[in-house]
């Protein structure tokens, strides 16, 4: 298993906060004791991510760098380290289904099948129209209601064909829009 | 008596998330009290006198872990509330947090005076990013009402709290590596000593608490640690949030009172109502996907044939050999239709798709083991491959930096220990393995 | 001082000595390996688990054992503490299953690694490994890399000790490397492919327990055995300018800091002996050195099988 990536996908235009974000980051920032504003970092990438075309370009994340005034390789580190980060480009809706046990005895096998071949793509890939990104993901804390997915943080829970169906329509329709 | 409830009793209030309904129904007591008439050395020992145990899973005693925290003069202290409810299994946090967001900002207002805390925190997992709201707008609201910032209700005690998210990483549940997080770090858990107790948060001395124990502070200052303490049974007091799930007629969250049955709490009407769609009970996780799992003659009675209950004690009677542990809470049933090999292979690989990667036998042993539980599954191992996965079992456990290894290596050696015979079936059957399950193992002849 | 007994000997140390270095005061096979740890690194160690020993005792106040196997490197000695490294079974056997972790995902590629010699892994597998491989799973494998027109990054090879990450917090303002991703995936790496640049960069090669880090000046040149090391100095306005020559007759194959017995760089004047790039990688005239003499190394490793460092301990003791 060769863990080669082509980090030349990995850049895209810089992309800068609305004033509004700014303020937001800045009061972060002030949060916490002096000269530990790195605290912030988790919560400033979720923003450039939801913000910034929903994934973490390097230039995205070498703005945050600045931003926060750290070195860029601090935000690389933590960047690649929380799951929740993504790193290439997805499509404008990352569908993300969990997969573990509790999920699993549910039924989120079939689910992650189903929703492979209504969209055509395998786990990890983006539908030719750029809408969906379907992705695995580890436990999210909703092992009564499984199976379930997680998109733009908002969870839909026991999925059914059906259900996937109703969520998929109103996601291209834009019902589900935040 | 049982069945009496501490944390959930107003839940279906209609409003409970708002100020106003919790203040309404008895919220806030708790800060009033403890403000104008105790001292935080008296909640301290209140909460050592209540039994309370750490609810996160590892049922450390609350009021001694708070009793070890260093007091050094100019110093600050802080209290951090870990709500990166991760542990597969489990999401009785999620609930309360959602359902009743001012009982945790109560919380953690009484357990921050009585640590000597003037800034906290509540780490919250980054995929409940609207539960982050939720606090937040609690916390709005608390400021808003004189019960945070400066001076508060004129007691000249302040308080600030935060909540900061997370971003993807179960190992963040680890209170070392929520620390390291909270700094804005990559979540590699600490080298211990020294203990966050001493050098914590920014090197400050600093308590780390799960949302249900700082919750379960409230009635304890309000009732009293006696009171609490004649909740529950024996050394297991209080109540205890269940999160059941798997293949359970009616899955959910449940405040359980300690020592109720386990029979009671599977197929009982105020529980779960039984295994799904009909079917058969083969096996239970009891307390998240950590714990050893059990097979489904020893669920509901211990090895010696005595009723199971829902305690600590008696969830762990029997040690890893017949016995699990209540863990987080985290309840997990499966039904006679389910396959243990792909459970604990799938388990397998939320361990290694969690691993930090710091400390080398958790960063290979929980890939390899992955990969060997993988060809089981699948039809291609071979029952050398068996040995080999206790063998690597071993080899973790307790040589690692943080509880990781364990929480990896703890269900394969409990999934062969009891299921052997469906491991071996796996290899010796393997097409018809790909096919059908092997469905209820046989109960062994004791003596 | 507080006294520790390890492996039966006792010996008296400071409060707050960790029981790896106090089993270095007492010297020799008492001394765990360490693949992570290294003294003159703040925040390094506790991460590899080569040096797990068992605690016989706690302290005399408590004298129960504890139950789980230690970090020495990490654990603080108690008064009174009885700590058992080689005389227990149980360190032996787990310190073995660490060994093969360490090893499933290694390329096994000593023939051609420049490391190869003077390799912690490979002293380590010596006296802790199997014979036998029982992994038969597909390794996972990094395309190695130029990180710095001076230095190689073999990615397969890395035990992920955190050293070189230290090393640039701690010579460097703007450390540009880091480790990235987590688990099994976690790597060195810049991540955006840029170089590691600055003054003292190469001391990330020196620091390196593996052939992870090696020198491109040095690549395939020659095998470590072959060359003889040599102590040298030379006037440097950016460091000590104290280094260990590798010759081949009158030819400079390579420089290094001059490293202790745990392969730990010695202080100079009080501070680690660090060495500067221009040292290292630009300075192989033998005219641009003083050469002092032959440097022994006192190592366990194949350099010693080639029975290399005998003949110069004879010629030192000449030198006399």
């Amino acid at each position: 298993m060769n863990l080669h990536v082509d980090i030349n996908k990995r850049h895209a235009e810089r992309k800068e906060f609305s004033p509004e974000s700014l303020a937001k980051v800045n009061e972060l920032m002030l949060d916490v004791p002096e000269g530990k504003h790195k605290s912030a970092v988790l919560r400033v990438l979720h923003m450039a991510q939801d913000e910034l075309g929903g994934w973490l370009s390097i230039e995205t994340m070498d703005y945050v760098a600045e931003l926060l005034n750290i070195q860029p390789i601090e935000v690389y580190e933590v960047a690649t380290f929380y799951t929740m980060f993504h790193l290439d480009q997805t499509g404008k809706y990352v569908l993300e289904v969990c997969r573990t046990g509790p999920c699993m005895l549910v039924g989120s096998d079939k689910i992650i099948e189903y929703i492979e071949n209504k969209l055509n793509i395998q786990v990890g890939q983006t539908t030719e129209d750029g809408m969906f990104t379907l992705k695995t993901v580890e436990c999210m804390g909703a092992c009564g209601y499984g199976p379930m997915l997680q998109c733009q943080y908002k969870n839909h829970e026991f999925l059914t064909p059906e259900k996937v169906d109703e969520l998929i329509e109103g996601y291209r329709s834009g019902t589900f829009e935040k | 008596m049982t069945g009496r409830k501490v944390l959930l009793e107003n839940v279906n209030i209609p409003g409970i998330e708002t100020f106003e309904v919790y203040q309404k129904n008895g919220g806030y007591r708790a800060v009033d009290k403890a403000l104008k008439s105790m001292s935080p050395d008296e909640i301290v020992e209140e909460v050592k006198k209540s039994g309370l145990r750490g609810r996160g899973g590892a049922g450390f005693p609350t009021g001694m872990k708070w009793s070890f925290l260093a007091k050094p003069e100019g110093v600050p202290r802080y209290l951090v509330c870990n709500a990166d409810e991760s542990e597969p299994g489990t999401f009785k946090d999620r609930y309360l947090m959602e359902k009743i967001p001012h009982l945790l900002v109560e919380g953690m207002i009484v357990s921050s005076y009585a640590l000597g805390a003037n800034l906290s925190f509540i780490y919250i997992r980054g995929e409940f990013m609207w539960i982050l709201d939720i606090l937040e707008k609690a916390i709005a609201e608390a400021y808003d009402k004189g019960y945070l910032g400066k001076n508060i209700k004129g007691s000249g005690y302040n308080l600030d709290l935060r909540v900061m998210p997370g971003g993807g990483a179960y190992i963040c549940g680890e209170e070392t590596a929520l620390l390291e997080s909270l700094e804005g770090k990559r979540g590699n858990p600490r080298i211990k000593p020294p203990f966050p107790a001493v050098k914590g948060l920014w090197g400050c001395p600093t308590v780390v608490n799960n949302v249900e124990s700082i919750a379960a502070v409230v009635p304890i200052v309000n009732d009293g640690g006696d009171a609490y303490a004649q909740i529950g049974l024996g050394k297991s007091t209080g109540t205890k949030l269940i999160s059941a799930c798997g293949n359970l007629a009616r899955p959910g969250v449940y405040e359980i009172e300690m020592g109720i049955s386990v029979e009671e709490f599977i197929y009982g009407d105020d529980y779960c109502r039984g295994i799904a769609n009909g079917k058969k009970l083969k096996a239970c996780v009891p307390g998240g996907s950590s714990v050893p799992i059990l097979p489904h003659y020893l669920v509901t009675k211990t090895a010696t044939g005595e009723d199971r209950l829902m305690t600590y004690e008696s969830l762990s009677d029997g040690g890893f050999v017949s016995g699990s542990m209540l863990g987080s809470g985290g309840f997990i049933v499966f039904d006679e239709d389910q396959c243990i090999v792909r459970n604990t292979w799938n388990f397998a690989r939320f361990y290694a798709h969690e691993s930090c990667g710091q400390c080398s036998p958790c960063r290979e042993g929980t890939g390899w083991m992955e990969k060997v539980l993988h060809r089981l599954e699948n039809g291609n191992g071979n029952l050398r491959d068996i040995d080999l996965l206790a063998e690597i079992n071993k080899k973790i456990e307790g040589n690692t930096i943080c509880p990781l290894g364990d929480a990896a290596a703890w269900p394969v050696a409990a999934a062969i220990r009891h299921f052997r015979e469906e491991f071996e079936w796996h290899v010796t059957h393997r097409e018809e393995s790909q096919t059908r399950n092997f469905g209820l193992i046989s109960q062994p002849v004791t003596a | 001082m507080i006294k520790v007994t390890i492996d039966n000997i006792e010996v008296e140390v400071p409060q707050g000595t960790t029981i790896l270095n106090a089993a270095r005061q007492i010297g020799g096979d008492v001394v765990p390996p360490a693949m992570c740890y290294y003294s003159k690194l703040e925040g390094s160690g506790g991460k590899c688990r080569t040096c797990l020993v068992e605690v016989a005792a706690g302290s005399t106040a408590d004298p129960r054992p504890m139950p789980k196997l230690v970090a020495s490197c990490s654990t603080p000695v108690m008064d009174g503490m009885v700590v058992k490294n080689k005389t227990s079974e149980r360190v032996f056997e787990n310190r073995g299953g660490v060994t093969e972790f360490l090893l499933i995902n290694h390329p096994l590629d000593c023939p051609v690694c420049d490391q190869a010699g003077e390799c912690h892994l490979q002293d380590l597998a010596y006296e802790h490994g199997s014979s036998k491989s029982r992994y038969e799973e597909e390794k996972r494998t990094f395309d190695p890399i130029d990180i710095g027109d001076k230095i190689k990054l073999h990615m397969n090879r890395c035990i992920l000790c955190y050293r070189c990450v230290q090393v640039a917090n701690q010579l460097t303002e703007n450390r540009v490397h880091g480790v990235l991703n987590r688990g099994e995936h976690a790597e060195i790496s810049t991540y955006i492919e840029n170089a590691v640049d600055n003054d003292f960069s190469g001391n990330m090669i020196d620091v390196c327990p593996v052939g992870a880090l090696t020198d491109k000046t040095f690549r395939f040149k020659s095998r470590v055995w072959f060359l003889k090391p040599m102590e040298a100095e030379c006037s440097c306005d950016k460091c000590a300018g104290k280094t260990v020559l590798w010759m081949f007759g009158d030819e400079i194959y390579r420089v290094t800091a001059r490293k202790d017995r745990y392969g730990e760089v010695e202080d100079m004047d009080g501070k680690p002996g660090w060495i500067c790039n221009d040292c290292r990688f630009e300075k192989k005239d033998p005219s641009k050195w003083n050469i002092i003499g032959p440097r022994v190394i006192d190592r366990h490793s194949v350099i010693s099988q080639g029975k290399y460092a005998t003949n110069i301990r004879n010629n030192a003791k000449k030198l006399d």
